[in-house]
């Protein structure tokens, strides 16, 4: 019994992430259900159509979440099935390899998005198709930033290896509670507003909320939301170059599969 | 015949570790070379470097007259790799893995060369079956298939025979022989095999601690070193101090 304990604690006090990942988890929920629950008791009477609004913001936060954990499970199936350098060694740039996954992406987060479109309007009588044009914008907006976190993951895994795997399923969890997906920015602390405002989330989800409540359209936050992916984007492409070539120099590559 | 592969005073550190020390050589078409040491002697870095998946700390390594630095791609598209450490998708049938490297290494008549293949390897009966239900024979035959699809005019190979029962183990170096005979393309072999190097290589390479520490046909080196076979005198240079360099 006490040498089982021991193969798992050694297994935990051996790596950094796995650590981090322990106390990781229940500080991230705590977070995000203590700024909803704050939200919901001070706020009673901020949503109309309480759950149009919620429905559609989980359905947006879940294309984006399906975006960027669809970006990194392409990565990480060529880890786990032994593939990676396979395909290293084939005639791709990288510029080729990045596209490809981008666009496998979208496929994916699409096929996951479009049937929670359609059973909310037969199950909740919401169609999130009351965006109206706006709406084709803010998917865009979220799709740039989801594929734009896995491209960043994916250069960690390649800097640092497998062991960057529990990052790779805990970077959106990480931004949940900035990304005011459920309430105002306003009920963030304001040390952490100024964190929200840094990401395009705050822009695209304060935007879903005004079209749907105020039934106006704030360009700038359609802007600034863009602004910031625009941002983030080109970060993570000279991150993942330069991820690349440490991993050339480190020998990441060429272990990645044992 | 022309060097296919030129490799000149390669050196590769981690960091104050010297991984590979300056080491020099050279494959010709149709030529299979054998490159031999003990584990941590460089070869798995050597090979690194030659696929452009390390970066050389110095020196030059020069494919088919190209140079890797700088040409990776055009390269890349001219050699391919085996090694028991990597694997195909194993959800994948056959001939879907071989049709996505058909694909990405930009072959033109994917069907007609997978068609090639698979009557060159025995994989007629396979290329319907998923390949993570193969065999380690089976497998290592979906492999080397794989490696052949882009008619690459250098092979890295590394333990291209490692787990496998003897009659299938000659079947692949039966292969190996026929098809660089007919290709006339350039092998280098890392194996710990040590009747299979006697038997496919006319020149080896031995590495020890980054370094080339003695080279020759396997006849020389087993006279040389006053040995019965290849696998004492890798013995007996494994466990000596290195001898060159």
């Amino acid at each position: 019994m006490y040498g089982l304990f021991l193969r798992h604690f050694y297994l935990i006090t051996r790596s950094f992430p796995r650590v981090l990942d322990l106390v990781y988890w229940p500080t991230i929920q705590i977070t995000l259900w203590g700024f909803i629950s704050n939200f919901f008791a001070t706020h009673t009477t901020y949503y109309n159509n309480a759950v149009g609004v919620i429905l559609t913001c989980a359905i947006l936060y879940d294309f984006l979440f399906r975006t960027s954990i669809g970006f990194n499970m392409l990565f990480l199936e060529e880890i786990w099935s032994r593939n990676f350098t396979n395909l290293f060694i084939a005639p791709m740039k990288i510029g080729e390899i990045l596209t490809s996954l981008v666009a496998t992406a979208l496929i994916r987060a699409l096929i996951g998005l479009i049937p929670a479109v359609l059973l909310t309007s037969p199950l909740f009588g919401i169609s999130i198709l009351d965006l109206g044009i706006f709406l084709f914008f803010l998917f865009l907006s979220l799709y740039l930033f989801g594929i734009t976190l896995g491209i960043l993951v994916s250069a960690g895994l390649l800097r640092y290896g497998p062991s960057f795997e529990n990052i790779a399923w805990s970077t959106m969890f990480l931004l949940a509670p900035f990304g005011c997906i459920y309430y105002p920015i306003e009920i963030l602390p304001e040390v952490f507003q100024k964190i929200a405002y840094l990401l395009p989330l705050v822009y695209i989800f304060e935007e879903a909320r005004n079209i749907l409540i105020n039934q106006t359209v704030d360009i700038q936050n359609i802007y600034y939301a863009f602004l910031w992916n625009g941002v983030y984007f080109v970060l993570s492409i000279v991150l993942f170059y330069y991820s690349f070539n440490v991993a050339k120099n480190k020998g990441t590559l060429i272990n990645m599969g044992e | 015949m022309k060097n296919l592969v030129e490799v000149k005073n390669i050196k590769k550190n981690y960091g104050k570790n010297e991984a590979v020390k300056g080491i020099s050589f050279n494959i010709k078409e149709d030529e299979i070379l054998g490159l031999l040491g003990p584990n941590g002697s460089g070869k798995t870095t050597t090979i690194g470097m030659l696929l452009g998946l390390l970066k050389p700390t110095s020196g030059e390594i020069m494919i088919n007259g190209q140079k890797l630095e700088g040409n990776r791609i055009a390269i890349l598209e001219q050699i391919n790799f085996i090694s028991p450490y990597i694997e195909l998708p194993k959800k994948l049938t056959v001939k879907q893995n071989l049709t996505v490297y058909g694909k990405l290494y930009k072959i033109n008549n994917i069907n007609e060369r997978i068609e090639f293949l698979s009557e060159k390897l025995r994989l007629g009966g396979l290329l319907n079956s998923i390949t993570g239900e193969l065999s380690s024979g089976q497998k290592n035959r979906v492999s080397l298939a794989k490696a052949l699809i882009n008619e690459p005019k250098v092979l890295l190979l590394d333990e291209p025979t490692a787990s496998l029962d003897p009659e299938v183990g000659d079947f692949v170096r039966s292969f190996l022989e026929d098809y660089k005979k007919e290709k006339k393309i350039s092998i280098l072999l890392a194996s710990h095999n040590m009747n299979e190097v006697t038997r496919l290589c006319k020149s080896i390479l031995m590495m020890k601690d980054g370094i080339i520490i003695d080279k020759g046909n396997p006849e020389e080196l087993i006279s040389k070193h006053g040995r019965k076979n290849l696998e004492e005198v890798f013995l007996k240079l494994s466990r000596s101090k290195n001898e060159l360099n």
